[in-house]
């Protein structure tokens, strides 16, 4: 089973055995390649009833639940690893749900779109149209993304809720990360990829 | 009549003996009992694919298929069969009336060997950690170690909770449908409205009737009258009745019906004529008394720690007899306990009810699950 290249690179960071949590899991592919190659005890959230078929098709502990009603329900540390692929950018409390991760799981992985793309910056400023992009393809009056951000807003908002910056990349769609994207990631990044962890 | 293709068609009751003493958990003890139970589907050579469904309330084993005397299929028709979710085909599905029932099992209606007597009101409380007991020796009977799923839904779905807590060995799967891992004091307090409305008939003398030649009639469809409408939703019974009138006009005064009351009315007069009201008395007290997580000081996490099997739990949203909320509690318990669980939240106007109706989401979750179950377990592996 070859996993997708994005997802690849989380399951790369999550150890055997390790407890996962997968907010908005989608058709459970991460969590179906961890627990047939790495034995994780995992559990997707989701609310998408086709997305929840296909994960039951797959044998995936998938678990339907908004992730706007908060993770109340999950006790402190008990996973080691939340993960939150293109997600952040549509949930209504980004900020109440960071901090959410970081009190369940021990570590977290957050990726989303970079809004300060030039590709982005170029539309919003030479053409004054809210920005479609490859990582952004949403028009402005159907886009589930209602929370978008750049890589500097976001290690801002870390930085004021005291969270910890494991790792930084800066990837496109492929996963692929670029030399000038890494250069000025704000500008030429089109993915985030953070790794987060407590603040001791 | 024939029945239609995609039913089990024509079937038949069986009935199992077990000749040896049998304690349950009141502490006494019955000298026997009989359990009467249908199947359909074939058995595996490796005994890998059977199913067990366990009844609600006021459920019994004639789950699917025709009588022959009969036009109406079983009580879960819609689910099982070639091709249905419990897809017959595929698996080798056993339902059965429980222990103290009064469609033929052992129950009040059974006489009392010590007695010669029926027993009547004298039937030991039964527990659903009883009838999970006697459903294992069935299970011994039919040759099945290990059932690849127990399913229930409301009542059932408790059994089947119960089923993987005390055989944990013995079950691969368990399906807990608009079930709670307890019942709240709201539910309690149905339940003894119920009660309540048969202990007032006349009728009841105690539960003793059947010697008087008397039946509560009035009391028992009292109880189910007020059973139904915990069952249904306030938006669903708007959409099936609204204001709508069987008889009279209200502005000429006089007797007026609504169509809510006489449909009420012949439910619980229906529900009379087919049920037996100590039955109906023990099983809300097995209700109201399950409660796995009591012996393990309240913890649930901890009741379901020794849990094997994998869990599906299903609410309905517009289900307050049983909530979206309890299904949930089930849900947190088990990935607290580090349990496989998976859960949907199906979208229905029907109440509590809607756990026995075709709700297209609801089949196929059930049948996207089972294929899953059968391909992991059932299959032989090559």
């Amino acid at each position: 089973m070859t996993l997708r290249a994005d997802l690849a690179v989380i399951a790369d960071l999550v150890n055997p055995e390790a407890r996962v949590l997968d907010l908005g899991c989608g058709e459970g592919e991460l969590l179906a390649y961890l627990q047939s190659n790495k034995s994780v005890n995992g559990y997707g959230l989701d609310v998408d009833a086709d997305n929840i078929r296909v994960c039951l098709d797959k044998g995936v502990n998938v678990i339907e639940q908004d992730l706007d009603a908060g993770l109340g329900n999950f006790a402190d540390s008990s996973f080691d690893m939340v993960v939150m692929t293109e997600t952040l950018q549509s949930v209504k409390s980004p900020e109440q749900l960071l901090k959410e991760m970081l009190r369940i799981g021990d570590q977290c992985i957050v990726t989303f779109p970079n809004f300060g793309h030039w590709l982005c910056r170029a539309q919003l400023l030479l053409l004054g149209r809210m920005p479609v992009a490859k990582h952004i393809p949403h028009s402005w009056y159907n886009t589930p993304n209602i929370h978008l951000c750049t890589f500097r807003d976001f290690e801002n908002l870390c930085k004021s809720l005291d969270l910890k910056i494991i790792e930084r990349r800066v990837v496109d769609h492929q996963n692929i990360e670029r030399p000038w994207g890494k250069l000025m990631p704000n500008l030429f990044g089109p993915v985030a990829f953070y790794r987060l962890g407590k603040t001791v | 009549m024939t029945p239609p293709a995609d039913s089990v068609g024509l079937v038949t009751t069986q009935k199992f003996v077990y000749e040896q003493p049998f304690a349950l958990c009141c502490g006494r003890d019955l000298p026997g009992f009989e359990l009467v139970y249908e199947t359909y589907g074939t058995l595996n050579a490796e005994k890998t694919n059977a199913i067990l469904i366990c009844h609600a309330l006021s459920g019994n084993h004639h789950a699917a298929g025709y009588y022959a005397s009969d036009t109406k299929p079983g009580w879960w028709d819609s689910c099982i069969g070639p091709g249905k979710p419990i897809d017959t085909q595929k698996f080798f599905i056993v339902s059965l009336n429980n222990l103290g029932g009064c469609h033929g099992s052992t129950g009040p209606l059974s006489i009392n060997p010590a007695t010669q007597q029926p027993y009547g009101p004298d039937f030991p409380t039964v527990v659903v950690r009883d009838w999970v007991a006697s459903q294992a020796l069935l299970a011994d009977h039919l040759g099945v170690q290990k059932f690849a799923a127990v399913i229930g839904g409301s009542l059932g779905g408790m059994q089947a909770m119960q089923w993987s807590i005390d055989f944990p060995d013995r079950i691969a799967s368990a399906l807990v449908i608009a079930a709670a891992a307890k019942l709240s004091a709201q539910n309690i307090a149905f339940n003894e409205i119920a009660r309540q409305a048969i202990a007032s008939d006349a009728s009841y003398f105690s539960g003793r009737y059947n010697e008087h030649d008397k039946s509560p009639s009035k009391g028992l469809g009292l109880a189910r009258m007020i059973g139904h409408v915990t069952y249904l939703s306030d938006d669903g019974m708007r959409e099936k009745f609204g204001r709508e009138l069987k008889s009279g006009d209200p502005s000429q005064g006089g007797d007026v019906e609504f169509q809510v009351e006489s449909y009420l009315r012949h439910q619980g007069q229906a529900f009379s004529q087919r049920f037996d009201a100590n039955t109906y008395m023990l099983m809300t007290k097995a209700l109201d008394f399950f409660d796995p997580a009591r012996e393990h000081n309240d913890d649930l996490v901890a009741t379901l720690a020794a849990a094997e099997a994998k869990f599906l739990v299903i609410s309905f949203t517009s289900d307050w007899r049983f909530s979206v909320a309890r299904s949930k509690e089930i849900v947190n318990a088990l990935v607290a306990a580090r349990k496989n669980v998976a859960s949907a939240i199906i979208k229905s106007d029907h109440g509590h009810d809607s756990f026995l109706l075709p709700i297209p989401r609801y089949v196929n979750v059930l049948k996207t699950y089972l294929n899953r179950i059968y391909r992991d377990t059932c299959e032989v592996k090559k």
